[in-house]
């Protein structure tokens, strides 16, 4: 894998849609190295020292540029809100792409890709790939209400089926992942699951995968303050292949890991969540 | 001391294994690299949440993750080696005869330059470290690990608290450190209220005061700067207050290319 790169990008362009900003910036290397489940740490304003991480939602060529990275911001706090009001033109630094990205089937199986909310945004590069190795893609996307919902227009033009669903039964059937996953597993006769959201959606995928006799691979999203694997901020209780219970750093040793080595239960609690 | 060929160290606890800094070419012209505090025993880190920003600085109780002695002789500490970086191995544990362990081990250990023994660690009691508050505590352990460090260079990090620092300074030096590090955390509260360190641009001033306050009582005694040091101007100030050194830690974590830019900074001559 080739190394993340630390540098200045420049934001092209900024959109909102729903709750998300969605900013596609170009930083020079970034964009080539992308691989999907990766991410980037980005600065915030003056004196935070914490960086955010944001997925990659995609890489799209913008003329004179050059490959560019789509990132999906959910301003929820201090940085996040700062990031979602950059004015097209404004510098930011990041360092990326980091973290493991998600491992690709060698045979072109059924699979099915769940996604929560913003966290979904890896999942749709993904579904591009899987479909160039005639793999079958089917999607579930989950969101609280309408405005969460990410690219669910998009995602019609990449995947077989797509089901949504939403707690408010704003948009699709009304309820969420855990309810509707076995279904939609069994029906799709997936091999192989791909899920990103919050920890009590990927405890809930990982756990159904299990029972169907499906490979999971699950993108986890833990708070975190570097995103280079230097600040031992975001552990992650795993079991190694050896067996052994291991506390592992979702930055580096993540955020993708197989859902059946994660130790759920002891993730609870620990939601990510902006530093105040 | 070592030699260094630049003043700028990667601080204890700041750089990971080395190999994330490498693979961003944050250690080219970096002086030297320290370890993570070093354990006997491996290590998995205290609860989440670990870390809370606050202006200008991190709260952070990690409970020092790390491999142990026998996986970072293994695995670790070659890789560093042969990167042909100057390794300064920071160490603590739960007792003295721990520290004197890990010392007796790494002085048998090729390739490791000096060690630092950590003295400021801000949450030590809440993670099973020994709470070094009193001199005479620090003393008995800087006298355990320079007894087994044999030729090594052993440096004590010690706390950067205004009305003592010197006093600390005087009883590890005495008790045979060749070099005092001044800075590291100051002891603070995550917004629960357990027990960590402030680390940041926030503690700056009161590292660079600390480092006035050893060098005008102990002018003989190397001082190695650390504490919030983010950009050359901060560097030179340490440097320009007596320190020999300086150690760049948090700022890794915000921009992890701080240290080799600095280092590039200052082997680029006086501005």
């Amino acid at each position: 894998m080739k190394a993340p790169l630390h540098t200045t990008g420049e934001v092209l362009a900024s959109k909102r849609v729903g709750a998300y900003q969605h900013l596609t910036v170009v930083a020079p290397g970034v964009a080539e190295r992308f691989r999907p489940g990766t991410f980037v740490a980005v600065s915030v304003d003056g004196t935070r020292l914490a960086r955010r991480a944001l997925w990659i939602h995609g890489v799209r060529a913008v003329g004179g540029h050059g490959p560019a990275l789509q990132l999906v911001v959910e301003p929820v706090g201090p940085g996040t809100r700062w990031l979602a009001e950059r004015p097209v033109g404004a510098r930011v630094e990041l360092t990326g792409p980091l973290g493991r990205a998600f491992a690709l089937p060698k045979q072109p199986v059924a699979t099915l890709l769940v996604g929560e909310g913003y966290a979904a945004a890896p999942l749709f590069p993904l579904a591009e790939r899987l479909r160039e190795r005639g793999c079958q893609v089917n999607l579930l996307l989950a969101a609280p209400d309408e405005r969460h919902l990410l690219s669910a227009l998009e995602a019609r033009r990449s995947a077989r089926a797509v089901t949504v669903v939403t707690a408010d039964g704003s948009v699709g059937r009304r309820g969420s992942v855990a309810d509707v996953v076995a279904g939609v597993l069994a029906q799709a006769a997936a091999e192989v699951v791909y899920a990103a959201g919050p920890v009590p959606t990927l405890h809930a995928v990982a756990a159904v995968a299990e029972q169907a006799g499906a490979w999971s691979q699950t993108a986890v999203e833990q708070p975190l303050t570097c995103g280079t694997g230097l600040c031992h901020g975001c552990p992650l209780p795993v079991v190694g292949e050896d067996g052994v219970a291991r506390v592992v750093r979702a930055c580096t040793e993540g955020p993708v890991v197989r859902g059946d080595r994660v130790r759920w239960a002891e993730l609870a609690g620990a939601q990510p969540e902006e530093p105040a | 001391m070592i030699d260094l060929p630049n003043p700028v160290v990667v601080a204890a606890g700041c750089g990971g294994t080395g190999r994330e800094l490498a693979a961003l070419g944050a250690l080219e012209g970096i002086g030297a690299f320290t370890t993570r505090s070093l354990t006997l025993n491996p290590r998995a880190g205290g609860p989440s949440p670990r870390i809370a920003e606050t202006p200008s600085g991190l709260v952070h109780s990690t409970g020092l993750p790390g491999p142990g002695l026998e996986i970072f002789l293994a695995t670790e500490l070659p890789w560093l080696v042969q990167q042909g970086l100057r390794v300064v191995v920071s160490l603590t544990g739960a007792s003295v005869a721990e520290h004197a362990e890990v010392a007796r081990r790494l002085a048998q250990a090729p390739g490791v330059r000096a060690l630092e023994v950590d003295l400021a660690v801000p949450d030590a009691r809440a993670h099973g470290l020994l709470d070094v508050r009193e001199p005479f505590h620090a003393a008995n352990v800087v006298a355990a690990v320079v007894r087994e460090a044999q030729d090594l260079p052993v440096l004590a990090k010690v706390r950067a608290d205004v009305l003592r620092v010197a006093e600390s300074a005087r009883v590890v030096t005495d008790a045979g450190a060749s070099a005092v590090v001044v800075g590291g955390p100051q002891a603070a509260a995550l917004p629960d209220g357990r027990p960590a360190g402030l680390s940041g641009p926030a503690v700056l001033p009161l590292a660079l005061r600390c480092v006035g306050e050893v060098r005008a009582a102990l002018p003989d005694v190397p001082v190695v700067g650390c504490g919030g040091i983010s950009t050359t101007v901060d560097a030179r100030a340490f440097l320009d207050a007596g320190a020999v050194a300086v150690q760049v830690g948090t700022a890794l974590l915000h921009d992890p290319t701080t240290a080799a830019r600095i280092a590039a900074d200052l082997a680029g001559g006086p501005s």
